[in-house]
């Protein structure tokens, strides 16, 4: 807004209205900021703070669990649940669910020891098998639900035991597969690491890529008679990002630096970004998540936005597994049981998708399986079983669903649906 | 009998007829054997009472419901209308009496839901103008367009809904009781608007229950009663004869008063 050459301040379309306050520049960008979060739209804001607290208490108890190489292992440890968050999110924004992604994850890594390891075929037939299963469990579960309107509660609960089935049948009575040290697929889930420079530069990539969009929309703005929007606002988001990317590169550099595992989850999750909010397909979930009639009726194919998020949770699920496969080096009966399946629901809800349809963010798979992450790491740095940490991020999550909860109830008393 | 007058003919070419058409819910029939004839350049109002059909039938032209028998045809052509998609690509637009607006997306996603502008990588500012200039040619008051539908009043949303269904530039253009929630300047800007749809050859049906929004832009007035055709007027049709045709009352107070002023010297004196 540029107040200073009074001559051109023609009306903007969207300031003819005079009960409307003018948020301009940084100030009133914050300004909208809280209130938005007062009417209960939090965004990121819980999980962020969550897992500031949680890295405080876990530091004050252990302190290596700061440290940089620890925290390499944990990002790591994460990709392989966020990738399969990161799929979770698909499902929960129409409202719907996948409780067989550990399973499938579990079949996955089956998939690939079989067919590498033990049939000697190529790697990527294996991925591609393992990939291409998880394509084929989506389509089954949009069938059913899209023909006979099968809850995805049930129908994919049903799956959660046939997929297991399937895995235990495959792998056969040895029940484990060791995956070679030396190859590609488990130096990248456990030794590959970025460059320094590389890591810097991709540190860097979001800032100039955000300045760059906000100066095109700017204009664009400008130009349509639209209120431009500040460039402070612009800048100072780029700002504070580049510094927290390169403070956090600088920080894991100082140990064994960036996973590559964990770039391409990131990566992965910036493209779901752009698909969820800047395409018509994922403007389409969200309005089928939001009122499935209503986009019916909007001439929206709602049958195959569902086909579409349970094919892509399957998926990830699938390419999840794989990456766990890599991490331990090893395809095993035990891959994907216990708590996959929860944790990776637990990190896209934490993260702050809704279990209600209709909102999120493919950034809450990141956040959250973080949050699960330290959670889990902290835990395994006290030596405390498996069972306190079950029980620690249950109520991890159920603090995640009130949380959830509560904001949709102040959502709906101050008319933000 | 329900008196019926013709007055002049209908301008343009026939753009969709409904023949035989009936829709049973369950046990309950709420349509039976409905004709309807639209034109071009040509607004028929729907009108009858509560429960009579009437959106029903939108909804059966909409895509929404299947009619169980009976034929459509649109431009001359037999079609199907199996979804709204099919409706939408044919040519008709729809708002319905309940809106079916997304509330959690804000008003420039609802506008264009469904025919977002560049698929892959969406055209925000492009959206947002025509937006506002939609929503100017209704003289919506609607103070932002970027906050979620949710929190718009009942009658800015109606605004939304009616400027959704004229972004595609529909040949046939269904309104049902458009103007139900809406403020005395922004009815008459939505019945300028029928006027102008109207102008420009497109037809449209319009369902209401102010019968003198429907005597001031309608051609023709069409009414329902129990899911049955109760007879055709023309658009000079007086209150009077409305009433008995959507009530199908041979006698009650209005008919009374009428025959009263009409008949003054003959048949029946209180
Ligand atoms: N989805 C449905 N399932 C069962 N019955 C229905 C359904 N939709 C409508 N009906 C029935 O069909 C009949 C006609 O309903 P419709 O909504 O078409 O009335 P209307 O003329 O639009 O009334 P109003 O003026 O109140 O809007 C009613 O008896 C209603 O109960
Ligand atoms: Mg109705």
């Amino acid at each position: 807004m540029n107040r200073s050459s009074p001559e051109t301040q023609q009306t903007r379309f969207d300031q003819a209205d005079t009960r409307l306050r003018r948020d301009e520049g940084i100030a009133g960008a914050l300004r909208g900021f809280v209130d938005r979060a007062r009417s209960g739209d939090l965004g990121m804001l819980p999980v962020i703070f969550g897992l500031l607290l949680i890295s405080v208490v876990f530091t004050s108890i252990n302190p290596v669990f700061i440290a940089p190489n620890n925290l390499v292992n944990l990002l790591f440890d994460a990709a392989a649940v966020g990738l399969i968050a990161l799929g979770v999110v698909c499902v929960l924004l129409l409202g719907e669910i996948d409780l067989s992604i550990g399973s499938m994850s579990g079949l996955a890594s089956a998939i690939v020891g079989v067919l590498w390891v033990n049939s000697g075929m190529p790697l990527p037939i294996g991925i591609g098998a393992a990939l291409a299963t998880g394509v084929l469990m989506g389509c089954v579960y949009g069938f059913l639900l899209n023909r006979f309107g099968m809850p995805s509660f049930v129908s994919t609960l049903a799956g959660l035991l046939a997929l297991l089935g399937f895995q235990l049948y495959i792998l056969g009575p040895s029940g484990s597969i060791n995956l070679p040290y030396a190859s590609p697929l488990v130096r990248f889930g456990q030794i590959l690491i970025m460059p320094d420079w590389f890591s810097y530069t991709v540190a860097i990539v979001p800032g100039i890529l955000i300045v760059l969009s906000g100066l095109r929309t700017i204009r664009q703005r400008a130009a349509a008679n639209l209120s431009p929007g500040s460039l402070s606002v612009v800048l100072a988001k780029a700002g504070v990002l580049t510094a927290a990317l390169l403070l956090a590169a600088y920080y894991l550099n100082q140990g064994r630096g960036v996973p590559w595992m964990f770039g391409l989850f990131v990566l992965l999750v910036m493209i779901m970004h752009y698909a969820f909010t800047r395409t018509k397909w994922g403007r389409s979930m969200f309005a089928v998540g939001g009122n499935a009639e209503a986009a019916r009726r909007s001439g929206i194919n709602v049958k195959r936005i569902r086909l579409s998020a349970f094919i892509l949770c399957s998926t990830f699920a699938a390419a999840g597994g794989v990456l766990a496969a890599a991490r331990l080096a090893s395809s095993s009966q035990q891959a994907g049981a216990g708590d996959v399946n929860l944790n990776a629901i637990a990190a896209a809800v934490i993260g702050g998708t809704s279990l209600f349809g209709g909102r999120g963010s493919a950034w809450s798979a990141l956040l959250g399986v973080l949050v699960i992450q330290a959670i889990s790491n902290g835990l395994t740095l006290l030596n405390l079983s498996s069972s306190l940490r079950y029980m620690i991020t249950g109520g991890v999550l159920a603090i995640a669903v009130i949380v959830d909860s509560l904001a949709r109830q102040s959502r709906a008393s101050h008319g933000r649906a | 009998m329900p008196p019926v007058n013709e007055q002049d003919p209908p301008q343009g070419e026939l753009l969709l007829r409904l023949r035989g058409i009936s829709k049973t819910f369950g046990a309950v029939t709420a349509l039976s054997d409905i004709e309807l004839d639209v034109h071009a350049g040509e607004v028929v109002a729907l009108v009858g009472d509560n429960g009579a059909g009437k959106s029903t039938l939108v909804k059966i032209l909409a895509g929404v419901h299947q009619p169980t028998t009976g034929t459509i045809e649109f431009g001359g052509r037999q079609v199907t209308v199996d979804n709204p998609r099919k409706a939408l690509e044919l040519g008709i637009a729809t708002v319905f009496q309940d809106l079916a607006l997304c509330e959690n997306l804000d008003v420039v996603a609802n506008l264009f839901l469904g025919h977002e502008l560049s698929p892959l990588r969406l055209d925000e500012v492009q959206m947002e103008v025509r937006a506002w200039k939609l929503l100017q040619e209704l003289a919506a008051r609607i103070p932002s367009v970027r906050e979620p539908v949710a929190s718009l009043s009942g009658g800015q949303r109606q605004t939304v809904a009616i400027a959704r269904s004229l972004l595609l530039d529909p040949k046939v253009i269904m309104l049902d009781e458009p103007t139900a929630a809406l403020g005395v300047a922004q009815t008459a800007e939505v019945l300028n608007l029928i006027e102008r749809v109207r102008a420009r050859g497109h037809g449209v049906i319009l369902i209401s229950h102010n019968m003198e929004d429907v005597r001031a832009v309608a051609d023709r007035i069409v009414v329902l009663r129990l899911g049955r055709n109760a007879g055709v007027f023309g658009g000079e049709a007086s209150h009077e004869e409305l009433v008995t045709a959507i009530t199908g009352a041979r006698e009650n107070a209005v008919s009374r008063r009428r025959d009263r002023g009409i008949e003054a010297t003959g048949g029946e004196q209180p």
